[in-house]
């Protein structure tokens, strides 16, 4: 399989043992992104996501950018002001990387696909101490999966959408792991996660949002 | 520095599914409060995968005739989803009736089965609004022999749950097939990386981005727990 059988988009759709060709690429790029680093995978999801990503998923990807600098912003730069310990402190440093890991490949595929990467805004978060803060994150991880899973169907691109599903099963277990933390269910919608539709994540969120 | 008040973020209250399975008011609301095709499509197929059948909601007969058409793949997809969940359910039956955990671990473990069981309800009764018909529920057969062998298998197999839900994703053909997933797909995520703080492994096996698994990958994983 080559780079160059993607000049077909009706290739891409073609089934090679129940899955389909761009959706493989993507795979391989995933798993050169766990050996080679976010940076090494650019180039070679760009053709995958070429293939039919329609400006409504550069819109959706923008979308998920802001929230991933949000998380990311808020693990690192939150997490250090407020000061944790433990394990709290432990959560922010693996998380905020995974985050910051979202916001590069997010950004790749932006440009890849022709886009501009959104700006990161300047973020407020209203935490003082370990207790607020991981109750805040409580918030954003949930309403993450909610955002990723209410787009999720939206979303043209397979490509994208196997690549979002990647991200949001991260954000799933990150949610998880908090609300044990702090003694809240790690399944706050029981056995169905609720789908955030995009004007209620902005309300989330826009108050974190200063500029 | 503004501080917001914290409540101003505020997340779909839980419960939310049930209460629009019963609810027809309720289901109203929420198609009205959250908007948009997705939610829609997603309550109502939620719905019909429930067999609340004696909905009069107009989009359910578009959405099962649009969904007729392109539904082959889906079922298939849907059955493969249906065995795994058949055999969750089974092993979180015969876990609960073991009692290994108790107090808090206990309850997670009764929680994470039910859950197992609604999601089996929920296929069920989306392959049947597609026009399929529901695999045999396979037997499963499951080694439980102590509490920290039994979560290291939970965390194993909700894992690879996980991974089977996302390695379809992007096969899914209908949309409200696919929202249903998703809603699926991060809720096994949730299960999984809670064993691991159990078993204290890690909570993101594959770091930032989650790996898909392929369906043969996956059977061939579960067939040791196949009687």
């Amino acid at each position: 399989m080559t780079v160059d059988s993607l000049a077909n988009p009706e290739l891409a759709e073609i089934e090679v043992h129940g899955i389909t060709r761009s959706s493989l690429l993507i795979r391989g790029a995933l798993a050169a992104s766990a050996v080679y680093g976010t940076s090494a995978v650019g180039p070679f999801v760009s053709s995958a996501l070429a293939q039919g990503a329609a400006s409504g998923d550069l819109e959706i990807l923008n979308f998920a950018l802001t929230l991933e600098y949000l998380e990311s912003d808020f693990y690192n730069a939150k997490g250090r002001e407020v000061g944790l310990s433990g394990q709290a402190r432990a959560y922010a440093k693996v998380f905020g990387e995974q985050e910051q890991q979202h916001v590069l490949a997010l950004t790749a595929a932006i440009k890849q696909l022709g886009g501009t990467p959104v700006k990161k805004p300047t973020f407020v978060f209203p935490a003082k101490d370990e207790k607020s803060f991981l109750a805040l994150a409580s918030t954003l991880e949930n309403t993450g999966v909610g955002a990723y899973n209410g787009a999720g169907p939206s979303l043209k691109s397979k490509q994208v959408l196997a690549e979002a599903g990647g991200i949001v099963q991260v954000e799933a277990r990150h949610a998880a792991a908090i609300d044990l933390l702090i003694g809240s269910s790690p399944t706050p919608s029981g056995g169905f996660d609720v789908p955030i539709e995009k004007p209620k994540v902005l309300a989330a969120v826009m108050p974190l949002i200063k500029g | 520095m503004s501080a917001q008040p914290e409540q101003e973020v505020a997340l779909q209250p839980a419960g939310i599914i049930e209460r629009l399975v019963r609810d027809d008011v309720d289901r109203k609301r929420f198609l009205k409060a959250t908007g948009g095709a997705g939610a829609a499509s997603f309550a109502t197929f939620v719905m019909a995968a429930c067999g609340s059948g004696k909905s009069k909601s107009s989009g359910t007969a578009a959405t099962a005739t649009q969904a007729r058409s392109q539904s082959a793949g889906d079922i298939a997809i849907l059955n493969y989803a249906l065995t795994l969940e058949y055999l969750e359910t089974q092993f979180y039956e015969k876990v609960i009736a073991s009692d290994l955990f108790t107090g808090k671990v206990g309850s997670l473990v009764k929680d994470f089965g039910e859950q197992e069981k609604t999601h089996v309800e929920a296929i069920e009764g989306a392959v049947q609004k597609l026009g399929g018909t529901p695999v045999t529920p396979p037997t499963g057969r499951f080694p439980i022999v102590s509490a920290a062998q039994v979560a290291q298998l939970a965390y194993t197999v909700e894992n690879l749950g996980a991974a089977a839900y996302l390695g379809q994703a992007a096969n899914i053909k209908n949309p409200e097939v696919l929202a249903s997933a998703l809603a699926i797909h991060s809720v096994e995520a949730r299960h999984a990386a809670t064993l691991g703080t159990l078993v204290h492994k890690s909570i993101t096996p594959d770091g930032a981005f989650a790996k898909p698994a392929e369906m043969a990958t996956v059977l061939a994983a579960v067939k040791p727990f196949l009687a």
